[in-house]
């Protein structure tokens, strides 16, 4: 019946009782609002899709991603190869999936090293200690910030790059653990260094603001005048309110990082062949000039469209779900 | 005003100092002895060791640090270890100034496209209007520039015919207007968001309810009262908005065959040429840090209350 429909929407829309809900319920309190956007609820399905294929890749893909097949290069899209094959024959479909994953691996990794982790405990930190923390967190964050990003990220892929190679083959030369190198590992520790500068301190600032914002609240003075533990109110208390700037970043960053894998795997520091990335695959086919690029674009459009797309769509529907959630979650907007 | 000004003309030195370590540590992690990258492959060990006493690289780091400061304020950023006895900063210099250019003018294409549709979208709101020009907007940020640099190309340089297809001859020449569209279009997006919300907040303000009150045009309390303090906090972002459009401006480089510093920083990272990216870097962040300073200063100048409340 519809009326069950309408009570929820008089629920959330009471201020006092929406304060009562109890922390379980936020979720799907979140959950409820989105469902009522359907442009952000479009870009969760486009990225439930892509994120499921790009976990799934060794199921999904039809074809090795290496794998080469000479007597059929730049064929159109068929039956055989869902989306054509390049310049080697290799599959286009297969190396998109791998791609896909790829980029997941390394945002993940990203995200929850810069945002979650350094972001949510420097953020509650600064904010709630302020003092020598608050301006030492602050100012680092100032003098990383005046750094270009991708000059950064050129510099580190330039200087780190070289060291940790080194130390994945001293690993393997000297502990049974083998296939570091070949792994990819290598890529996604320089490249998880190089994005992480530019990514704690938006999150931090955020965290930091809300915690702000809540730490001298009356419950929080009470807390604290009953004796309670720092560590227990950061946790009890902060924590729970430090989430949604936490969520939103994360939304907003996710594209971001994403980007900026593709760019840095387009101009060849990134993701190193044969380990397949959409930026890799972008780089390949347009040969990094324009000419090339104008010429697949008109002959093979699939070739430079399959990967860009997928990348568009990825930014696009972070940037829409960070917004929404943005306006859901953020009480100022509530 | 003069405390605040002061205490941001003397916090910015100090800032660049720390970046510029944090900077000049990165470069220096680099693998291999930079005397024998710079004296080539078969060097005999006298060459190298004269090479390491001119260049000091046996004294302690925070040494070497501070000599390369105090160089570098006199202009000189050290040698190239690729092209040798070439100056770090006599390559930068010339393509430095393209992709300035090439940024700058992206960066009036940014400004002139989404300031305008920020405030269309702001008096817009509640109307479908709104989402749907933003939705758009955000479309076209989220189209990376490897579709869009090519697509442009074809559509204006080999269809139409209008505009030369690559190359550069400076940033009033027609060369520039495809790649600044390709940078700045993109980015109108984050400056039509930051306008739009500036707007609404403004909106809500009792003096622009009173300038409608006290029977004033519309177009005036436009101008006058919303325009006019909708743009105070854009400038606040101003400086910091230019750190994002390098990234971009490298591969708009290459594909449009600008002759900007893109292809020398790659050609650094592949060839172990760390003077030139560590300049590179730096000469950025003085840029970046020099930009924020002059758009703080501003703010203060033109917005009584932030310089009233430090």
């Amino acid at each position: 019946m519809n009326r069950a429909g309408s009570s929820e929407t008089a629920r959330i829309d009471s201020p006092v009782l929406a304060e009562m809900e109890a922390p379980d319920s936020f979720l799907r309190h979140a959950w409820n609002q989105l469902r009522k956007r359907k442009l952000a609820l479009f870009a969760v399905c486009v990225l439930a899709v892509l994120y499921t294929l790009g976990i799934f890749a060794p199921l999904v893909a039809t074809h090795d991603y290496s794998e080469t097949n000479l007597a059929k290069t730049e064929a159109a899209p068929d039956t055989e190869n869902w989306l054509g094959t390049d310049r080697l024959g290799r599959d286009i479909f297969s190396r998109v999936v791998w791609g896909i994953q790829t980029t997941i691996i390394l945002t993940v990794i990203t995200i929850l090293t810069a945002s979650v982790f350094l972001g949510l405990a420097l953020g509650m930190a600064a904010g709630y200690l302020r003092g020598a923390v608050d301006i030492i967190t602050m100012r680092t964050g100032e003098v990383v910030a005046v750094v270009p990003d991708f000059l950064l990220v050129l510099i580190i892929a330039a200087t780190v790059r070289p060291r940790i190679k080194e130390f994945g083959y001293w690993i393997e030369d000297n502990t049974p653990i083998s296939g570091v190198i070949s792994s990819g590992a290598v890529d996604y520790i320089v490249l998880g260094l190089a994005f992480l500068p530019l990514s704690w301190f938006g999150a931090m600032r955020l965290i930091r603001g809300q915690t702000l914002a809540i730490r001298d609240a009356p419950y929080v003075d009470a807390a604290r005048s009953m004796g309670v533990g720092t560590p227990t109110i950061l946790i009890r208390h902060i924590l729970p309110n430090v989430i949604t700037p936490l969520v939103v970043s994360v939304s907003f960053g996710m594209g971001a990082v994403a980007l900026g894998e593709v760019i840095a795997s387009f101009f060849g520091i990134g993701v190193q062949p044969p380990r397949p990335s959409l930026g890799v695959m972008i780089g390949d086919v347009t040969a990094r000039t324009g000419s090339a690029a104008v010429e697949t674009l008109r002959s093979h459009p699939e070739q430079l469209l399959s990967p860009i797309i997928v990348v568009w769509l990825m930014i696009f529907c972070w940037n829409i779900l960070g917004d929404a959630l943005n306006d859901i979650l953020n009480p100022r907007a509530r | 005003m003069l405390i605040y000004t002061s205490r941001r003309l003397l916090w910015t030195p100090v800032l660049l100092f720390v970046a510029g370590l944090f900077i000049f540590s990165l470069g220096s992690v680099a693998p291999g002895d930079p005397a024998e990258l710079m004296a080539g492959q078969r060097a005999d060990p006298e060459a190298i060791e004269r090479i390491r006493e001119r260049l000091g690289l046996d004294d302690p780091f925070l040494m070497q640090y501070m000599r390369y400061i105090a160089d570098a304020l006199k202009g000189d950023f050290g040698e190239s270890y690729r092209y040798r006895g070439r100056d770090v900063f006599e390559l930068l210099g010339p393509k430095l100034r393209v992709s300035l250019e090439l940024n700058l003018v992206s960066y009036v294409v940014t400004l002139v496209i989404g300031l305008p549709l920020g405030f269309w979208a702001a008096m817009r709101q509640g109307t479908w209007k709104d989402p749907t020009m933003t939705t758009i907007m955000l479309l076209i940020y989220a189209l990376p520039v490897f579709f869009t640099a090519p697509f442009l190309i074809l559509v204006f340089a080999l269809w139409l015919d209008w505009i030369p297809v690559s190359g550069w001859s400076g940033m009033f020449s027609t060369h520039a207007v495809l790649p600044a569209v390709t940078i700045g279009l993109p980015g109108a997006f984050v400056f039509m968001r930051f306008m739009r919300a500036s707007t609404l907040d403004v909106l809500g303000q009792e003096y622009v309810r009173t300038a409608h009150g006290k029977g004033m045009g519309h177009m005036t309390v436009n101008r006058r009262h919303i325009a006019r303090n909708a743009l105070l906090p854009i400038i606040t972002i101003l400086g910091f908005s230019l750190a994002g459009l390098f990234g971009g401006s490298l591969i708009v480089e290459l594909i449009y065959g600008i002759p900007g510093v893109s292809r020398l920083a790659l050609e650094a990272v592949f060839q172990r040429d760390y003077p030139v990216l560590t300049a590179l870097t730096l000469l950025g962040a003085g840029m970046l840090a020099l930009a924020n300073l002059v758009a703080d200063i501003m703010y203060s100048v033109i917005d009584p209350r932030i310089r009233l409340r430090s």
